[in-house]
Protein backbone atom coordinates (compact mmCIF):
# COMPACT_ATOMS: atom_id res chain seq x y z
CA UNK A 1 0.00 0.00 0.00
CA UNK A 2 1.03 3.80 -0.79
CA UNK A 3 0.43 6.31 1.85
CA UNK A 4 0.78 10.14 0.44
CA UNK A 5 1.84 12.23 3.51
CA UNK A 6 1.02 16.45 2.44
CA UNK A 7 2.73 18.51 5.08
CA UNK A 8 1.71 22.24 5.53
CA UNK A 9 2.17 25.03 7.91
CA UNK A 10 -1.04 25.43 9.94
CA UNK A 11 -3.25 28.10 9.25
CA UNK A 12 -2.25 30.90 10.80
CA UNK A 13 1.13 30.48 10.61
CA UNK A 14 2.84 32.94 8.43
CA UNK A 15 4.31 30.75 5.20
CA UNK A 16 6.59 33.05 3.74
CA UNK A 17 7.61 30.52 0.94
CA UNK A 18 3.92 30.75 -0.45
CA UNK A 19 3.93 34.25 -0.29
CA UNK A 20 6.98 34.34 -2.55
CA UNK A 21 5.51 32.14 -4.73
CA UNK A 22 2.18 34.23 -4.78
CA UNK A 23 4.26 37.07 -5.44
CA UNK A 24 5.94 35.84 -8.25
CA UNK A 25 2.71 34.65 -9.92
CA UNK A 26 1.65 38.33 -9.66
CA UNK A 27 4.55 39.37 -11.35
CA UNK A 28 3.95 36.55 -14.27
CA UNK A 29 0.54 38.10 -14.35
CA UNK A 30 -1.72 35.33 -13.06
CA UNK A 31 -4.08 37.71 -11.30
CA UNK A 32 -6.49 35.18 -10.20
CA UNK A 33 -4.37 34.06 -7.68
CA UNK A 34 -6.15 34.10 -3.83
CA UNK A 35 -3.68 32.31 -1.69
CA UNK A 36 -0.48 30.05 -1.65
CA UNK A 37 0.48 27.47 0.48
CA UNK A 38 4.17 25.20 -0.42
CA UNK A 39 4.29 22.11 1.64
CA UNK A 40 5.90 18.92 1.06
CA UNK A 41 4.68 15.69 -0.46
CA UNK A 42 5.98 12.17 1.26
CA UNK A 43 4.89 8.87 -0.38
CA UNK A 44 6.28 5.83 1.70
CA UNK A 45 5.67 2.68 0.20
CA UNK A 46 4.36 -0.17 2.91
CA UNK A 47 4.44 -3.57 3.27
CA UNK A 48 0.97 -3.43 5.44
CA UNK A 49 -2.59 -3.84 3.58
CA UNK A 50 -5.21 -3.16 6.25
CA UNK A 51 -6.42 0.48 5.74
CA UNK A 52 -7.35 1.17 9.76
CA UNK A 53 -3.72 0.12 10.54
CA UNK A 54 -1.43 1.82 8.23
CA UNK A 55 -3.60 4.76 8.71
CA UNK A 56 -2.71 4.08 12.36
CA UNK A 57 0.83 4.01 11.70
CA UNK A 58 1.33 6.65 9.49
CA UNK A 59 -0.81 8.51 11.70
CA UNK A 60 1.95 8.16 14.79
CA UNK A 61 4.77 8.09 12.02
CA UNK A 62 3.66 12.03 11.33
CA UNK A 63 3.26 13.56 15.11
CA UNK A 64 6.38 11.80 15.66
CA UNK A 65 8.51 13.09 12.70
CA UNK A 66 6.94 13.70 9.73
CA UNK A 67 5.36 16.86 10.85
CA UNK A 68 6.15 19.45 13.74
CA UNK A 69 3.03 20.41 14.91
CA UNK A 70 4.05 22.97 16.27
CA UNK A 71 4.01 24.98 13.60
CA UNK A 72 2.57 21.99 10.62
CA UNK A 73 -0.85 20.14 9.79
CA UNK A 74 -0.74 17.10 8.03
CA UNK A 75 -2.86 15.19 5.94
CA UNK A 76 -2.84 11.03 5.42
CA UNK A 77 -4.20 9.51 1.70
CA UNK A 78 -3.93 6.33 1.47
CA UNK A 79 -4.09 4.59 -1.87
CA UNK B 1 33.99 22.67 35.17
CA UNK B 2 33.54 20.19 32.22
CA UNK B 3 31.89 21.38 28.88
CA UNK B 4 30.39 18.62 26.89
CA UNK B 5 29.52 19.17 23.38
CA UNK B 6 27.87 17.03 20.89
CA UNK B 7 28.50 16.22 17.72
CA UNK B 8 26.36 15.11 15.01
CA UNK B 9 26.77 14.54 10.91
CA UNK B 10 26.64 17.73 9.58
CA UNK B 11 27.79 19.52 12.59
CA UNK B 12 30.38 22.22 12.29
CA UNK B 13 30.15 24.47 15.15
CA UNK B 14 31.68 21.84 17.42
CA UNK B 15 35.75 23.15 17.26
CA UNK B 16 34.58 26.74 17.92
CA UNK B 17 32.34 26.01 20.69
CA UNK B 18 35.43 23.60 21.97
CA UNK B 19 37.75 26.85 21.28
CA UNK B 20 35.06 29.38 22.86
CA UNK B 21 34.83 27.38 26.33
CA UNK B 22 39.02 26.26 26.78
CA UNK B 23 39.51 29.83 26.41
CA UNK B 24 37.56 30.64 29.45
CA UNK B 25 39.31 27.73 31.69
CA UNK B 26 37.10 24.78 31.02
CA UNK B 27 38.09 21.26 30.11
CA UNK B 28 35.77 20.47 27.52
CA UNK B 29 34.52 17.13 25.53
CA UNK B 30 33.10 16.35 22.36
CA UNK B 31 30.81 13.19 22.11
CA UNK B 32 29.65 11.69 18.86
CA UNK B 33 25.59 11.15 18.51
CA UNK B 34 26.05 7.41 18.72
CA UNK B 35 27.27 7.92 22.46
CA UNK B 36 24.27 6.19 24.24
CA UNK B 37 25.71 8.21 27.37
CA UNK B 38 26.79 11.40 28.66
CA UNK B 39 30.64 11.99 30.33
CA UNK B 40 29.71 11.27 34.13
CA UNK B 41 31.65 14.68 35.19
CA UNK B 42 29.44 17.05 32.40
CA UNK B 43 28.71 19.81 33.98
CA UNK B 44 27.26 21.98 30.62
CA UNK B 45 25.87 20.01 27.46
CA UNK B 46 25.92 22.22 24.45
CA UNK B 47 24.80 20.91 21.22
CA UNK B 48 26.62 22.96 18.94
CA UNK B 49 25.20 24.80 15.58
CA UNK B 50 25.73 23.26 11.92
CA UNK B 51 23.45 21.43 9.69
CA UNK B 52 22.62 18.09 11.63
CA UNK B 53 21.93 15.41 8.69
CA UNK B 54 21.98 18.36 6.56
CA UNK B 55 18.70 19.93 8.02
CA UNK B 56 16.73 16.70 5.71
CA UNK B 57 13.01 16.83 6.58
CA UNK B 58 13.21 19.71 8.99
CA UNK B 59 16.11 21.72 10.98
CA UNK B 60 16.97 19.48 13.94
CA UNK B 61 14.07 17.09 13.04
CA UNK B 62 16.24 13.53 12.42
CA UNK B 63 18.73 14.70 15.24
CA UNK B 64 16.46 14.24 18.09
CA UNK B 65 15.96 10.14 17.84
CA UNK B 66 19.94 10.36 17.28
CA UNK B 67 21.13 7.44 20.74
CA UNK B 68 22.77 10.41 22.41
CA UNK B 69 19.54 11.99 23.09
CA UNK B 70 17.56 10.27 25.35
CA UNK B 71 20.79 10.42 27.50
CA UNK B 72 20.19 14.10 26.72
CA UNK B 73 16.68 14.34 27.99
CA UNK B 74 17.19 12.24 31.07
CA UNK B 75 19.94 14.90 31.74
CA UNK B 76 17.87 17.80 30.91
CA UNK B 77 15.09 15.79 33.47
CA UNK B 78 17.43 16.02 36.16
CA UNK B 79 18.31 19.63 36.06
CA UNK B 80 20.97 18.92 34.35
CA UNK B 81 22.53 22.40 32.08
CA UNK B 82 21.81 22.31 28.11
CA UNK B 83 22.32 24.96 26.02
CA UNK B 84 21.31 24.64 22.13
CA UNK B 85 23.34 26.93 19.63
CA UNK B 86 21.39 27.37 16.81
CA UNK B 87 20.87 24.08 15.08
CA UNK B 88 21.48 23.58 18.83
CA UNK B 89 18.40 24.98 19.32
CA UNK B 90 16.47 24.25 16.53
CA UNK B 91 17.25 20.30 18.20
CA UNK B 92 15.70 21.27 21.37
CA UNK B 93 12.65 22.50 20.25
CA UNK B 94 12.63 19.70 17.78
CA UNK B 95 12.88 17.05 21.07
CA UNK B 96 10.74 19.14 23.10
CA UNK B 97 13.02 20.21 25.26
CA UNK B 98 12.18 23.71 24.87
CA UNK B 99 9.01 25.44 23.67
CA UNK B 100 8.09 26.79 20.36
CA UNK B 101 9.65 25.87 16.50
CA UNK B 102 12.30 27.38 14.13
CA UNK B 103 10.36 28.43 10.61
CA UNK B 104 12.54 29.48 7.29
CA UNK B 105 13.54 33.12 7.50
CA UNK B 106 10.41 35.41 6.04
CA UNK B 107 13.09 37.13 3.90
CA UNK B 108 14.08 33.22 2.69
CA UNK B 109 17.79 33.97 2.80
CA UNK B 110 20.29 32.38 4.74
CA UNK B 111 21.38 35.60 6.79
CA UNK B 112 25.26 35.76 8.39
CA UNK B 113 26.27 38.80 9.98
CA UNK B 114 26.48 40.36 13.12
CA UNK B 115 23.36 41.46 14.92
CA UNK B 116 22.19 43.41 18.26
CA UNK B 117 20.26 41.87 21.16
CA UNK B 118 18.83 43.18 23.82
CA UNK B 119 19.22 41.04 27.00
CA UNK B 120 15.24 40.50 28.18
CA UNK B 121 15.68 38.35 31.61
CA UNK B 122 19.06 37.92 33.04
CA UNK B 123 17.52 35.69 36.21
CA UNK B 124 19.42 32.99 34.83
CA UNK B 125 22.44 31.21 34.75
CA UNK B 126 23.43 31.94 30.92
CA UNK B 127 22.69 35.93 31.28
CA UNK B 128 23.43 36.15 34.37
CA UNK B 129 26.53 38.67 33.78
CA UNK B 130 24.50 40.99 31.92
CA UNK B 131 22.07 43.42 32.81
CA UNK B 132 18.39 43.70 31.95
CA UNK B 133 18.36 46.02 28.71
CA UNK B 134 22.15 45.55 28.18
CA UNK B 135 22.33 44.87 24.05
CA UNK B 136 25.00 42.84 23.03
CA UNK B 137 26.55 42.23 19.41
CA UNK B 138 26.74 38.77 17.98
CA UNK B 139 26.51 36.83 15.12
CA UNK B 140 23.86 35.16 13.41
CA UNK B 141 24.10 32.82 10.71
CA UNK B 142 20.74 30.90 9.46
CA UNK B 143 18.62 29.68 7.13
CA UNK B 144 15.53 28.46 9.82
CA UNK B 145 15.86 30.97 12.32
CA UNK B 146 11.80 32.46 12.40
CA UNK B 147 10.91 31.48 15.73
CA UNK B 148 7.43 30.48 15.77
CA UNK B 149 4.94 30.18 19.19
CA UNK B 150 1.33 30.60 19.56
CA UNK B 151 -0.06 33.17 21.47
CA UNK B 152 -0.71 31.35 24.25
CA UNK B 153 2.84 29.65 24.67
CA UNK B 154 4.18 33.35 24.22
CA UNK B 155 2.17 34.46 27.65
CA UNK B 156 3.51 31.96 29.18
CA UNK B 157 7.35 32.76 28.28
CA UNK B 158 6.34 36.01 28.87
CA UNK B 159 4.94 35.35 32.67
CA UNK B 160 7.67 32.75 33.20
CA UNK B 161 10.57 35.47 32.17
CA UNK B 162 11.73 32.59 29.58
CA UNK B 163 12.32 34.95 26.79
CA UNK B 164 16.45 35.70 27.31
CA UNK B 165 17.14 37.84 24.28
CA UNK B 166 15.45 39.66 21.06
CA UNK B 167 17.05 40.96 18.18
CA UNK B 168 17.30 44.74 18.52
CA UNK B 169 19.60 47.70 17.11
CA UNK B 170 22.28 49.08 18.69
CA UNK B 171 19.82 51.42 20.59
CA UNK B 172 17.77 48.68 21.57
CA UNK B 173 14.18 49.46 19.53
CA UNK B 174 13.12 46.34 17.78
CA UNK B 175 14.81 45.22 14.74
CA UNK B 176 13.47 42.22 13.40
CA UNK B 177 16.04 40.59 10.85
CA UNK B 178 13.79 36.80 9.76
CA UNK B 179 10.44 37.21 11.30
CA UNK B 180 10.76 35.64 14.62
CA UNK B 181 7.52 35.83 16.91
CA UNK B 182 8.32 38.85 19.07
CA UNK B 183 11.82 39.41 17.54
CA UNK B 184 12.78 36.69 20.03
CA UNK B 185 16.43 34.99 19.63
CA UNK B 186 16.20 33.02 22.76
CA UNK B 187 14.47 31.11 25.14
CA UNK B 188 14.69 28.90 27.98
CA UNK B 189 12.31 26.04 29.90
CA UNK B 190 10.63 26.36 32.48
CA UNK B 191 12.71 25.64 34.73
CA UNK B 192 15.60 27.63 33.24
CA UNK B 193 18.40 24.81 33.47
CA UNK B 194 17.99 24.40 29.04
CA UNK B 195 18.79 27.52 27.15
CA UNK B 196 18.26 27.68 23.31
CA UNK B 197 19.60 30.74 21.05
CA UNK B 198 20.10 31.32 17.55
CA UNK B 199 22.96 33.77 17.56
CA UNK B 200 26.30 32.39 17.88
CA UNK B 201 27.95 33.89 21.22
CA UNK B 202 31.00 31.31 20.49
CA UNK B 203 32.03 33.52 17.74
CA UNK B 204 31.84 36.81 20.17
CA UNK B 205 34.99 35.73 21.96
CA UNK B 206 37.90 38.75 20.54
CA UNK B 207 37.32 41.82 20.39
CA UNK B 208 39.81 41.49 17.01
CA UNK B 209 37.57 39.51 15.83
CA UNK B 210 34.53 41.68 15.59
CA UNK B 211 32.91 41.05 19.29
CA UNK B 212 34.16 39.79 22.33
CA UNK B 213 29.85 40.39 24.31
CA UNK B 214 29.53 36.19 24.06
CA UNK B 215 32.28 35.92 26.89
CA UNK B 216 30.27 37.26 29.37
CA UNK B 217 27.40 34.75 28.27
CA UNK B 218 29.26 31.74 28.02
CA UNK B 219 31.27 33.33 31.52
CA UNK B 220 27.80 32.27 33.02
CA UNK B 221 27.90 28.87 32.54
CA UNK B 222 31.39 28.33 34.51
CA UNK B 223 30.78 30.81 37.22
CA UNK B 224 27.76 28.77 38.16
Amino acid sequence: MTAIVNVSLKAGVLDSQGKAVHHALDSLQFSGVEDVRVGKQIVLQLAETDKEKAMAEVTKMCEEILANTVIEDYKIELV
Amino acid sequence: MKVTILQFPGTNCEYDTQHAFESLGAKTEIVWHKSESLPSDTDLLVVAGGFSYGDYLRSGAIAKFSPVMKAVTEYADKGGKVLGICNGFQVLTEAGLLPGALKRNDGLHFISKHHMLKVQNNDNIFLEKLNNGDVVNIPIAHHDGNYFINEAGLADLEANNQILLRYTDANGDILNPNGSVSSIAGVCNKSKNVFGLMPHPERAMESILGSDDGVKMLEGFLAS
